[in-house]
Formats: structure tokens, C-alpha cells, sequence
């Protein structure tokens, strides 16, 4: 959708290896490898948790680990940076809530 | 516990630098980063750096970023990835965290500290919703990830982040609507504002964004008119059709580990706040700990690179990898590229404000040689 | 102030004015002479790359490197290797003398996607505005540009001063 398939400066987009991902239940592509929340915004998504107190959204911020903007649950674990977070196959990701909620157990931690 | 000669934290321009520098000399290097990858924001400069041949002047940063990672490589520098480094005790005690899991310790002769900069945020009505976001942050997702933020992107600041991330939004595809600048001049270079301006892409200066617009993600914004006093002016509002707002309103220096090292600091606005003191070598109040690159003042990733040279060489000259003769000359080279970058009205203020650090590192030695 | 005075730092683009006080910038009559290099850097940066790369020396920015480039109308031949070697995308090559009723401009642009050699497209000045239109002659992509592409169009005499490259496609 919003990927940049062509640049000038950069060579043609490389083709790379599809994975899925479910993304609050639902399931999504991603590019192997690639952040989640690149594979969440090439997917047309921009609200990655809502905030404790306001319920107010938040997404991408500074792109490189170190706002924690972006976090969300994956796999079951809260907090997790999603912009330096590379995607993997049959990932569960969900939409934070406050300050999420840890599932014992389920992860080994 | 983990020993080597020098570590280095930060695998950006300045620390790739350092770290081929010391590895050259002969010492053990151990190159530490925090991400997956190392290069640090090397890789979404898709542009031509300026300088002289000697800068590597015409290549693209992209390219300069694997010709350091291939040099790096050459010389068997063994770098540690996914590994946060959380503290330094005794001056050369390292703390460190592998894979989010494994907690590491790293004993080291001497420190590089290169761990580069963060960008600095303005507040405004609607400054937290998605699609506010940094314009580095636009830059990594469109040149790295090669995924837009957005189809028209309003872009706050015109220094020369901003306006060369206006620049690659637009090789990326995207609309950058307009350029918002709160000073009556703009910021960046003429040739990069010069590029935008006839790509048609309109500045307003002496304006600021006065609220972003929008319930669950950014839908408009509205900026308005400052006067000479830089008040807003009511009447003066203007509202765009935009889905992101880029920030580029400058950056600060990621100082954490030289505070929790004791080094000392000065406040230099100029320099993007909080810098660490250091000499002409880049060695900080701290003996044995250096910092180079935006860690101790914002500047380009040329001169980053240049300064990682200097800690590089001056960290292997204090373990004797250097005769003092060999030092001197190699520094005063590097110093000379350094001395080249910054002239002209952009570069005077930094090398003033820089001297001004060396001044007071200078001074606090004199002030310990007298107490002891 | 005149309105035609620092627009460089208000409006993004340099004006005519001040592009005329610059040492880059070809006088009148040398600009009209033949194909000539154009050089629109009039601000003290440190950066040398078009003096390195003018195989007959007519650029020279000299010690410090924050010098401004200076043109030698005498020695420039137009041949345009200066065009992809500045990093700012300041330089262009102009010829007056294309033909009886156009000139020629090679200019760098570095968007996707390029137009085809042939293709009718908008002219457009420093600010953006669409003046005229042109005709692509020829797209230079070597390997010596580094990833810049070059492109000569044709576009009527009348606008010589004000062309400076092609509205985006």
C-alpha cells in the first residue's frame, strides 16, 4: 500500500520473504525481518497503545528505540519497542492498553 | 567478565570511526550497540555529504556507512549487537545487557562513549497523536524501512534536518505541503532550501504550528503568524490538509553513560544542551574515558566521524599503541579535516563553542593539579 | 529592504540579485556565449567537489573549502561534469545558443520517476512555478554520477534566465 517500491537513490524494493503476523486478532503481511511497526504501517495502521489515564492514542514518534511511543504487547509481553522489534512469523500483537498487562506463565516469564 | 583494550559504545559514524582507528593501531576493540544493526543513522542519509575529498565529499552517507562497516569488519573489530550498555563503574567497569536477557560485564582498558543523539520534540495542542512524529523518524521509515508515514506531511523546522528530510519525503513520493519556520530566517543550508523551493514546496517563516488536528490520528494542523517578539498573532491562522507532521527541531546529546561515568559537563545551547567536557584528544574529565560525535555538540556526520578518529587514535596512544611522534602527527591530520568543516557562518559558532568546551576541560585540570 | 534582497533565507531560493553579486554566477554576457556552467552555491559551506571535478580548472574554491566557488567564464567549456559531482544540486549547465528559438538546460534531478527521452515536460523556476514546457534530449546515467541523473531539455529562449529544472512527474 504505502510501501516505496521505487526510488532513485535506493535500488527497487527486494521482494522479500512474506510472514504473517496477527495484529489484534486479525491477521496481517509483513516482510521477514522488517520492525513491526513498519509491517503495522505499511498495513494502514498508526495507533500502536492508548494511554493509562486519557485512553488518548499514540503511534510512531522517533523511529530509533528510544521515545517508547510505539510500544505494544507482543506475544504476550508488554512494552515491547516496535520500531526496533523485527516481525516474526505467526507474531501476536495487540494493541496496548495503559501500561499493559504481563501473562504469566504462557511466555516462561 | 569480558576484557579487552577499548571499548566503544555506539556504532554510529563517530564510534565505527573510533573503533577502526584504535583496531588499526592494534588494539583489542570491542564495538557495542544497542540496535540490530550498526551504523547508527548513517543508513537513512541517502544524500551526498559535502566537505572535501579528504570527507569523503560526493559519496552518499549510505555508502560511507558500509564502507565503515566493511573496514570494521577487515580489521576483525568484534562487535557487539543488541547489547545496552546500563553502567560504567571504576572508570572502566562496563554494566551491559545482551538480547534484552543476558546481563554481560566488560572490563576495558579505556571507553569510547559515541552513543550520538536524540531529536527534540515542541509541544502543541495535538503533539501526541499518530502521525506526529520526528523527522528523523519519517527519514528511517522511508529510507530504511521503505515505508511512508504518510501521503502529505507538513514539516516543522528548517534547519538542515528538516529540510533534507523534506527533500527525501519527496524522492519517497510523498506531499510535503509546506515548511514551518518560527524564525524570520530559515535555518538550513541555501542549496538544500534552494532544492525543495523549486521542487515547489512553500516555507513560512515567522511562523509556528499552533495545534494538529484530529480525534485518533493527525487529520489537518493549523499554524499561525509570529510577530517580532514571536507571539503568535490571532487572525494569522492558516489550517492544512496534511496526515503527518514531521519535528525537526534540532536534537540533543545522548549523555546518560558520561553522567553516570562523573564526567563533567557544561551547558552550551549551541551544542544541543548538556555536553561533556573534553580536551583536544576528546578525553573527558573522566582519565581513560572519551566521547566523540553528537554525545559532546550536534554537529554533521563528518565532523562525528572526524572526532571518532581522534578518540580512536588518542585511546590507542595512551596503551601505547602510538609513539607520542606518531600520535601528534596522525591527530593533527585529523584535526586539520576537523578545523576544515567548521568554518564559514555554520561551522564558526560550532568551533567556538567547541574551543569553549576544551577551555573549561582545561581549567578543571588546572583546579585538580593544584588541589593535588 | 528590496523584495529581491536575501530571499535565499525567507523564500528558499535565491533570487536574481543575489545570484549576479555571486563569483559562481556567469555575467551576461558569458551566459549567453555557450554552453556554461551556472553555479547558485552563494553561501560559505565547506564543501569542494565541483572544483575537483572540472576537468579544466575553471572552478576554484581554494583554502579554506568554505570559500565560495568561483567561476573562470574563460576556461568553462559547459561540460557538465560539475553537475552530478555537487553534493547541494547547485550547479546547471545553460546554452543560449541550442537554436535559433531555444536554449538548453542539463540540470541534476533526482526523482522516479525519470521522464523518456523525448517527453514533452513543465519547466520550472526556483520557486516551483510552472513556466514552460520542454523537451528531454537526452537522461545521463553513468556510474561517474553516483546515483544523480543528468538530463538536458530544450525549453524556449524567451525564459532562459528563469528555467532552472523540470516539475516533478
Amino acid at each position: 500500500m504505502n510501501r516505496i517500491k521505487h526510488h532513485i537513490i535506493l535500488e527497487d524494493l527486494k521482494e522479500a520473504k512474506k510472514v504473517k503476523i496477527i495484529v489484534d486478532g486479525e491477521e496481517m503481511e509483513a516482510y521477514e525481518g522488517e520492525m513491526i511497526a513498519a509491517a503495522l504501517l505499511a498495513n494502514g495502521r498508526k495507533q500502536f497503545r492508548y494511554t493509562k489515564k486519557h485512553h488518548s492514542p499514540r503511534g510512531i514518534f522517533c523511529g530509533i528505540g528510544r521515545c517508547t511511543d510505539c510500544i505494544m504487547t507482543v506475544n504476550g509481553v508488554p512494552n515491547v519497542r516496535t520500531c526496533i522489534t523485527p516481525v516474526e512469523d505467526g507474531m501476536v500483537i495487540e494493541t496496548q492498553k495503559g501500561v499493559g498487562e504481563w501473562k504469566r506463565g504462557e511466555n516462561g516469564v | 567478565m569480558y576484557k579487552t583494550s577499548i571499548a566503544v559504545i555506539g556504532g554510529g559514524p563517530a564510534g565505527l570511526s573510533a573503533a577502526i582507528e584504535a583496531a588499526k593501531a592494534g588494539a583489542q576493540v570491542v564495538l557495542i550497540d544497542e540496535n540490530s544493526r550498526p551504523g547508527g543513522q548513517l543508513f537513512k542519509q541517502i544524500h551526498k555529504f559535502f566537505g572535501s575529498k579528504e570527507h569523503k565529499a560526493g559519496v552518499r552517507g549510505i555508502d560511507i556507512g558500509k564502507q565503515l562497516l566493511k573496514e570494521a569488519q577487515e580489521l576483525g573489530i568484534e562487535v557487539w549487537l543488541n547489547t545496552e550498555v546500563c553502567g560504567i563503574e571504576q572508570n572502566k567497569l562496563l554494566w551491559a545487557v545482551k538480547n534484552k536477557t543476558e546481563s554481560v560485564q566488560l572490563l576495558s582498558e579505556r571507553i569510547v562513549l559515541a552513543t550520538g543523539a536524540m531529536e527534540n520534540s515542541i509541544h502543541f495542542p495535538g503533539w501526541t497523536l499518530p502521525g506526529v512524529m520526528g523527522a528523523g523518524a519519517a527519514q528511517t521509515f522511508i529510507n530504511i524501512h521503505r515505508v511512508a508515514p504518510g501521503k502529505k506531511v507538513l514539516m516543522i523546522g528548517s534547519g538542515n534536518v528538516g529540510v533534507i528530510v523534506s527533500y527525501q519525503l519527496l524522492q519517497a513520493g510523498c506531499e510535503v505541503t509546506a515548511i514551518v519556520e518560527a524564525s524570520p530566517r530559515l535555518g538550513g543550508y541555501g542549496v538544500h532550501t534552494a532544492k525543495v523551493c523549486r521542487a515547489g514546496v512553500p516555507f513560512y517563516t515567522s511562523h509556528t504550528i499552533l495545534r494538529a488536528l484530529g480525534e485518533n490520528k493527525v487529520e489537518g494542523a493549523v499554524i499561525g503568524r509570529l510577530n517580532d517578539k514571536w507571539e503568535f498573532i490571532p487572525g494569522t491562522e492558516k489550517v492544512f490538509e496534511v496526515d503527518t507532521i514531521c519535528i525537526a527541531t534540532g536534537l540533543t546529546p545522548l549523555a546518560e553513560l558520561a553522567w553516570i561515568a562523573g564526567c563533567k559537563f557544561k551547558y552550551i545551547p549551541e551544542l544541543g544542551g548538556f555536553v561533556p567536557l573534553h580536551d583536544e584528544n576528546m578525553e573527558t574529565t573522566i582519565q581513560g574515558i572519551y566521547v566523540a560525535g553528537d554525545i559532546t555538540g550536534i554537529e554533521e556526520a563528518s565532523s562525528a566521524m572526524e572526532e571518532g578518529r581522534l578518540a580512536g587514535i588518542n585511546a590507542a596512544a595512551s596503551l601505547g599503541f602510538y609513539s607520542s611522534k606518531q600520535k601528534e602527527k596522525l591527530c593533527n591530520e585529523v584535526r586539520e579535516r576537523l578545523d576544515a568543516l567548521r568554518q564559514g557562518p555554520f561551522g564558526k559558532m560550532r568551533r567556538i563553542k567547541k574551543q569553549e568546551l576544551i577551555t573549561s576541560r582545561r581549567e578543571i585540570r588546572c583546579h585538580q593539579q593544584q588541589i593535588v | 529592504m528590496s523584495s529581491t534582497t536575501n530571499c535565499l533565507k525567507t523564500i528558499g531560493s535565491p533570487s536574481l540579485e543575489e545570484l549576479k553579486g555571486s563569483p559562481g554566477f556567469p555575467d551576461e554576457h558569458h551566459m549567453k556565449k555557450g554552453p556554461i556552467a551556472i553555479i547558485e552555491c552563494i553561501e560559505a559551506i565547506p564543501c569542494n567537489p565541483c572544483e575537483t571535478a572540472c576537468p579544466k580548472g575553471a572552478i576554484v574554491v581554494g583554502h579554506p573549502i568554505t570559500n565560495l566557488p568561483t567561476l573562470d567564464v574563460e576556461k568553462c567549456i559547459g561540460c557538465g561534469l560539475c553537475i552530478a559531482a555537487c553534493p547541494g544540486l547547485a550547479i546547471y549547465v545553460k546554452d543560449y545558443t541550442y537554436s535559433d528559438t531555444e536554449a538548453l538546460i542539463v540540470f541534476p534531478y533526482e526523482y522516479y520517476p525519470l521522464p523518456s527521452i523525448g517527453d514533452k515536460v513543465t519547466m520550472v523556476n526556483r520557486r516551483g512555478a510552472e513556466v514552460c514546457e520542454g523537451k528531454v534530449l537526452k537522461i545521463n546515467l553513468s556510474e561517474k554520477n553516483n546515483k544523480t541523473p543528468v538530463i538536458s531539455v530544450s525549453f524556449p529562449k524567451k525564459h532562459f534566465e528563469e528555467i532552472v529544472s523540470m516539475k516533478r512527474i
